[in-house]
C-alpha cells in the first residue's frame, strides 16, 4: 500500500526508520478512508498543542458534571455553543467557543500514579523497565524531521514544564523546555554568535576521535543536539517565543496588548499565546503545561477562585484567535492530564486520584467538533453502559489522523522491538469520520 | 599481610586513615568479596558468551575515578602526578586518597541531599541543615543504618537537627504521610509500595493493605510551622519549622477500590507492631536494622543496588529502587552477598565503596568491541558490565569538573558556603517541579538543548575561555613552551590524557587559519571545544 505523511518523508528515510504494518488491524473501510485523508492533508502545515494539566485535572467539576448525584459536587452545568453539551458554569467563555471543541468523556486508563499516569497519557504505553517509550510530541517532532522544511527552532517546545523523554528516538527529539515568558537561558551575546564558528570548527575536529571510539550511540546523539542548539541560537524565528516582552525583538511585530488581555496575564495565557506564534513559525508540537490540579483538598473553592478562571480565558482565547487566523482546521488541540478525579468528595473537600473514568477534551485540527463522546454513569464512578471507553493512545491516533501521521507506522526500538504508533489505538471514530 | 591493597609506605603517607577509619575485619574481608563479585559477573560473560572490554587505560580510569566518587574530574597537577606514578598499586592508593578527602564528602552530601530534599529546596525547609548532617555523616563514616534511622526518626528544631529537613520536605501536603511513607519506602528500602496506596500491586502478592500499614508508622509525624512578627516591617514571616510526635494511636483506615473501608495497623514486613507502642517511628528505625531469617535488613541491599548503579550507571534491578519478587536482579547471588557483607561490614561506605572500586569489571574501557557489543542497557538489556557505560555527567558533577578545568575556584570565590551558594544558584536553572503531591522534580538537565546552550553561552565557560590574568588559559598561555605543549596541557586539563599525534596535527591545521595575530583565540576557541566535547561532559 502507498504510504505517505504530510512531510513528504523520503522514502529511504521511511525505509531506515519505519516499517509498516497495515495487517491486523479490524474496521478496514475505516482505515482505507484514514489513508485517503493523508494524503489531503500532506500539503498544508499542521501542529499540535497540547494543553497538559500536571497533577490530574478534576473532569467530573469541569466537562462531565452529575447534577443530582452525591458525586455531584458544587457546580452547577451550562449549556454551550454545541448542542446537547453542558460543561460547567466557570468555563462560560469556553462553553461560547464549543462548536470547535470535542469531549471525549469516557476515558479508562489504568494508572492513578502520577509518574506512571504522566508517563502513559503522553506514550500511550504504560512505564517499562527495559525500554523508554517516546512522548508523543518526540514521534511528531521524529516524524516532522523527516522532511525537508524551513523550521531552525525545535519542532517540539514545552513550555512551564517538563514533558517526558524522546525515547528510543533519540535526544534530538526531546522537548525544549522553556517557561512561559519565553526567556531562554543562556542565550548567546553577540560576542558569542561571533565566535561560534570558529569555535564549532574546533569542536568538530574535537569530537572525531572520541564518536569514532566505539562507544554506542550517546555521543551521535549529542552532536545532534548540538546542531539544533545551534541552529536555535542562530535563527530569527527564536523571536516566536517573545510573545510578551515588550522590546521588539528582532523588528518582528509583537503581540498586541489586546491579544495579550485576551490570552490571560498568567503563566497559562501566556504559554498559549507563545504556542500560537511558534505554530506560526512551523513548530508543529507544543505542549502547554498549566500545574495546580491535584485537589486533594478544597476542590469547589480552588476551582472556581483559581484554576478555572485561568483555564476558561485560556482556551477560549485560543479557539477564537486560532479562528480568526483560519489556523484552527490545521491545528489540533488536546487538553489533558494524567488522570481524572475521584467522583466521591473526601473528607477534606477535595477528589483523589481517578483513572477509571474521565473526560478529555480535543479540538480544531479539522475534527468534527461541537460534540461529547461516551459517557459516564449516573455517579460518574464508571462508563455507562454502552458507551466505548478510550484509552491514550485513541487519543492520539485521533491527533496523527489530524497532523497526517499514517498510523500503520511502526517504529523500532533499540533493540529491534517493533513499537505502534500510538500503541496501536485507534481515532475516535465520531471526530474523524 | 591480610592487607591486599597497602603497602608499609603507603600507610604512612596515607596517616594510617584506613586503619584507625575502619575496623581490622572489615578491612581483611576485601580480598573475598572483590573476588566474589569478580566471579560473579566473569560467570555472567560467560553464560552470556561476552568477553571483557579490555582495561581502561590509565587516563580514562583517572578521570572515571575522581568523577565517581570526588563529583569531579581531576585538575591538572592531579593527573600528571598520577599518571606520572610508577606504584604498581596506584590504583588502590588513589582510591583510598580519594574516600579520605573532602571532596568525596561534598560529592555523596550533594547526592543524598538531593535524594531527600530535591534540587529544588521546597518551602520551610532548611537545606543548609540537611546538608550539614549528611556532609557530618560521610565525614565520619557513619554506619548507614544509622543514618536511615536518624533519618526516618527525626524530631526537632529543623536547624538544629537537619535531618528533620528529610521529613519536612516529603511532608510538604497535608497527607497524611503518605509522601512520606511512598519516597521511605523506595529510597531506603528499595521497593516501590507506592501503587498499592489504592490497590494491590499489580505483578506481585503485595497487598493494597501493605502501603497502609507502612504508612501507620508515620502518622505520629507531626509538623509545626512557627510564624514569628517581622520587628521591621510588622508583618507575619515564617519562622523556624519543626517535627514533634503527635499522638496517633489508632489503626489507619484506608479504601479498597469496591469502596470498602479497611484497616491497617503498624506493620513492618510481616513483624508486627503494638499500635499502642508511644513512638512509632522509634519503632520502624528499630525494625529496619533488624535481618529477618538470615537475609539481609532491606536497607542493606537497597544501597548496594544504589551504589552500584551510581559506580556502573546501572544497577542490578530497572529501577534502582524496585526491588521484589516481580522484578528480579541481573546478579541476585553477588546483590545478596554485598548486601550481607555491606551489613557485616557495620554498613561502612567507604568499605563498600573499595569494594566495587577494586572490582575488575570497575576497571574496564568504556570502549567495546564486537566481543560485547551486545551488553548495551540502554537498550533496554539485562547489564553484563563488560566494559564501562558510558554516563552522563550529573549537573553538579559538570559545574565542579568545569570550575577545575578553568580554575575558576581561584579567580576571588573561596569558602565553601559561597561556593555553595553559587553553585545552587546555578543548579536552579535546570530544575523543573510537577507541582503534585509526590513532589517530584524534573531536570532539564539532561543531554538537550538547555545543557547545550549552557555549555556554550554560560558565564561559567565565558569566564573559562577569557584567558584573563588568574585564570587556568592564561597561566598556560604565559608560560614558556611550545604550543605544542600548551596543547597538551588543554587535553590534560579537560579530558586527563594527551592529545594524539593527529589531533595535534589537526589543531595546528585550524590554528594556522587564525594567523599570527589569533593565536590566543585560537586556543580560547580549542580550550572552549574540548569543554563543549562529549569526552568532557561524559563520565567514561
Amino acid at each position: 500500500m502507498a504510504v505517505w505523511n504530510n512531510y513528504g518523508m523520503k522514502r529511504r528515510h521511511f525505509m531506515k526508520h519505519v516499517a509498516t504494518a497495515a495487517a491486523a488491524i479490524p474496521a478496514l473501510n475505516f482505515l482505507s478512508h484514514i489513508t485517503a485523508h493523508v494524503d489531503t492533508v500532506r500539503s498544508r502545515q499542521k501542529a499540535c498543542i497540547l494543553m497538559w494539566m500536571g497533577g490530574g485535572p478534576p473532569s467530573i467539576d469541569i466537562f462531565d458534571l452529575k447534577p443530582g448525584s452525591k458525586n455531584g459536587g458544587e457546580f452547577k452545568p451550562i449549556e454551550t455553543a454545541a448542542q446537547g453539551v453542558q460543561i460547567s458554569e466557570h468555563m462560560p467563555e469556553t462553553a461560547k467557543v464549543f462548536q470547535d471543541l470535542s469531549l471525549v468523556r469516557s476515558m479508562s486508563t489504568r494508572e492513578a500514579d502520577h509518574s506512571r499516569g504522566r508517563y502513559y497519557m503522553h506514550t500511550s504505553y504504560v512505564p517499562n523497565p527495559t525500554v523508554t517509550h517516546p512522548t508523543f510530541g518526540s514521534v511528531v517532532s521524529y516524524q516532522f524531521s523527516q522532511q525537508s522544511h524551513s523550521l531552525e527552532i525545535p519542532a517540539f517546545v514545552s513550555i512551564g514544564g517538563p514533558s517526558g523523554d524522546a525515547g528510543f528516538l533519540g535526544m534530538a527529539h526531546a522537548p525544549f523546555v522553556v517557561d512561559s515568558s519565553g526567556r531562554i537561558q543562556n542565550a548567546p551575546s553577540d560576542e558569542n554568535k561571533r565566535r561560534l564558528p570558529g569555535r564549532l570548527a574546533m569542536l568538530e575536529e574535537v569530537e572525531k576521535s572520541f564518536i569514532n571510539s566505539g562507544r554506542g550511540d550517546l555521543p551521535k546523539d549529542h552532536l545532534n543536539v548540538y546542531q539544533n542548539a545551534v541552529n536555535l541560537m542562530t535563527s530569527p524565528q527564536m523571536a516566536a517565543f517573545n510573545a510578551n516582552s515588550s522590546s521588539s525583538a528582532l523588528g518582528l511585530e509583537q503581540e498586541s496588548s489586546q491579544t495579550r488581555e485576551l490570552y490571560g496575564q498568567n503563566a497559562f495565557g501566556r504559554g498559549l499565546l507563545m504556542a500560537r506564534r511558534l505554530v506560526e513559525v512551523g513548530v508543529p508540537f507544543i505542549e502547554v503545561n498549566m500545574g495546580g490540579w491535584d485537589l486533594h483538598q478544597n476542590v469547589f473553592r480552588t476551582l472556581r477562585d483559581q484554576r478555572l478562571p485561568q483555564l476558561d480565558q485560556g482556551i477560549s482565547a485560543l479557539v477564537q484567535d486560532l479562528k480568526q487566523r483560519s489556523m484552527l482546521d490545521d491545528v489540533v488541540l488536546v487538553w489533558m492530564g494524567e488522570f481524572g478525579r475521584t467522583p466521591r468528595i473526601n473528607q477534606n473537600a477535595g477528589r483523589d486520584h481517578w483513572a477509571a473514568s474521565w473526560t478529555t477534551l480535543l479540538g480544531g485540527g479539522g475534527l468534527n467538533n461541537g460534540q461529547a463522546i461516551g459517557a459516564t454513569d449516573s455517579d460518574g464512578i464508571g462508563i455507562a453502559d454502552g458507551s466505548k471507553s478510550y484509552l491514550p493512545g485513541d487519543i492520539w491516533a485521533t491527533v496523527a489522523y489530524a497532523l497526517g501521521i499514517p498510523l500503520n507506522t511502526v517504529y523500532t526500538s533499540k533493540r529491534g522491538r517493533p513499537m505502534k504508533l500510538a500503541n496501536g489505538g485507534t481515532p475516535v471514530r465520531e471526530l474523524v469520520g | 599481610m591480610p592487607l591486599f591493597f597497602l603497602n608499609v609506605g603507603l600507610m604512612i603517607t596515607l596517616g594510617l586513615s584506613l586503619l584507625s577509619g575502619s575496623s581490622t575485619s572489615a578491612v581483611e574481608s576485601v580480598p573475598s568479596t572483590v573476588e566474589f563479585i569478580d566471579q560473579q559477573i566473569a560467570r555472567g560473560w560467560d553464560d552470556n558468551e561476552v568477553k571483557p572490554s579490555r582495561p581502561a587505560p590509565d587516563e580514562e580510569w583517572v578521570r572515571r575515578i575522581y568523577l565517581d566518587i570526588a563529583g569531579r574530574i581531576p585538575s591538572l597537577q592531579e593527573t600528571t602526578d598520577w599518571l606520572g606514578s610508577r606504584d604498581p598499586r596506584k590504583k588502590s592508593v588513589l582510591i583510598e586518597s580519594l574516600l579520605d578527602g573532602s571532596d568525596y564528602v561534598r560529592n555523596f552530601t550533594a547526592i543524598w541531599t538531593n535524594a531527600c530534599i530535591g534540587r529544588g529546596t521546597p518551602r520551610r525547609v532548611s537545606r543548609n541543615a540537611m546538608e550539614k548532617f549528611f556532609r557530618e555523616a560521610f565525614a565520619k563514616g557513619r554506619p548507614w543504618d544509622e543514618v536511615v534511622r536518624d533519618l526516618v526518626t527525626a524530631e526537632g528544631h529543623f536547624e538544629e537537627n537537619g535531618a528533620v529537613n528529610y521529613i519536612l520536605a516529603q511532608t510538604q501536603m497535608r497527607d497524611d504521610a503518605v509522601q512520606l511513607t511512598a519516597r521511605t519506602t523506595r529510597l531506603f528500602l528499595g521497593i516501590q509500595v507506592q501503587c498499592t496506596q489504592c490497590h494491590d500491586h499489580p505483578f506481585n502478592n503485595w497487598q493494597q493493605s501493605q502501603f497502609w500499614q507502612y504508612n501507620s508508622f508515620f502518622r505520629q509525624v507531626r509538623r509545626i510551622d512557627r510564624r514569628r512578627q517581622d520587628p521591621e516591617s510588622g508583618r507575619i514571616v515564617d519562622d523556624y519549622s519543626e517535627v514533634v510526635r503527635g499522638d496517633f494511636k489508632g489503626p489507619v483506615y484506608f479504601e479498597k477500590r469496591n469502596g470498602l473501608m479497611q484497616v491497617a495497623f503498624p506493620e513492618f514486613q510481616g513483624r508486627k507492631v503494638d499500635p499502642g507502642t508511644v513512638d512509632r517511628r522509634a519503632e520502624f528505625g528499630r525494625l529496619l536494622m533488624e535481618s529477618v531469617e538470615g537475609e539481609s535488613p532491606l536497607i542493606a541491599q537497597a544501597f548496594v543496588n544504589r551504589m552500584w548503579a551510581h559506580f556502573f550507571g546501572y544497577g542490578f534491578t530497572r529501577p534502582v529502587d524496585d526491588l521484589g519478587p516481580h522484578n528480579p536482579p541481573s546478579h541476585p547471588d553477588l546483590l545478596s552477598r554485598l548486601g550481607a557483607d555491606f551489613a557485616a561490614a557495620d554498613y561502612d561506605v567507604r568499605q563498600l565503596i573499595r569494594w566495587i572500586t577494586n572490582s575488575q569489571a570497575y576497571s574496564l574501557s568504556s570502549k567495546l568491541d564486537k566481543n560485547n557489543r551486545i551488553d548495551n542497557p540502554s537498550a533496554g538489556e539485562m547489564p553484563l558490565f563488560s566494559h564501562a557505560y558510558l554516563k552522563s555527567m550529573e549537573a553538579e558533577q559538570l559545574y565542579d569538573s568545569l570550575i577545575v578545568a578553568t580554575n575558576a575556584h581561584q579567580s576571588g570565590n573561596t569558602g565553601w558556603d559561597k561556593q555553595e551558594r553559587q553553585r545552587r544558584r546555578w543548579m536552579q536553572q535546570f530544575v523543573v517541579a510537577f507541582d503534585n503531591d509526590e513532589n517530584n522534580e524534573a531536570t532539564t538537565f539532561n543531554g538537550t538543548i538547555p545543557q547545550a546552550m549552557m555549555l556554550m553561552n554560560s558565564e561559567l565557560t565565558q569566564k573559562a575561555v577569557n584567558a584573563e590574568e588568574g585564570s587556568f588559559l592564561h597561566q598556560v598561555l604565559s608560560r614558556p613552551g611550545s604550543d605544542g605543549k600548551k596543547l597538551q596541557q588543554l587535553y590534560l586539563a579537560a579530558f586527563s590524557r594527551r592529545p594524539t599525534r593527529s589531533e595535534i596535527s589537526r589543531a595546528r591545521r585550524l590554528f594556522r587559519v587564525y594567523g599570527k595575530t589569533g593565536q590566543v583565540a585560537a586556543f580560547q576557541d580549542l580550550f572552549w571545544a574540548l569543554l563543549n566535547s562529549n569526552e568532557f561532559i561524559m563520565v567514561h
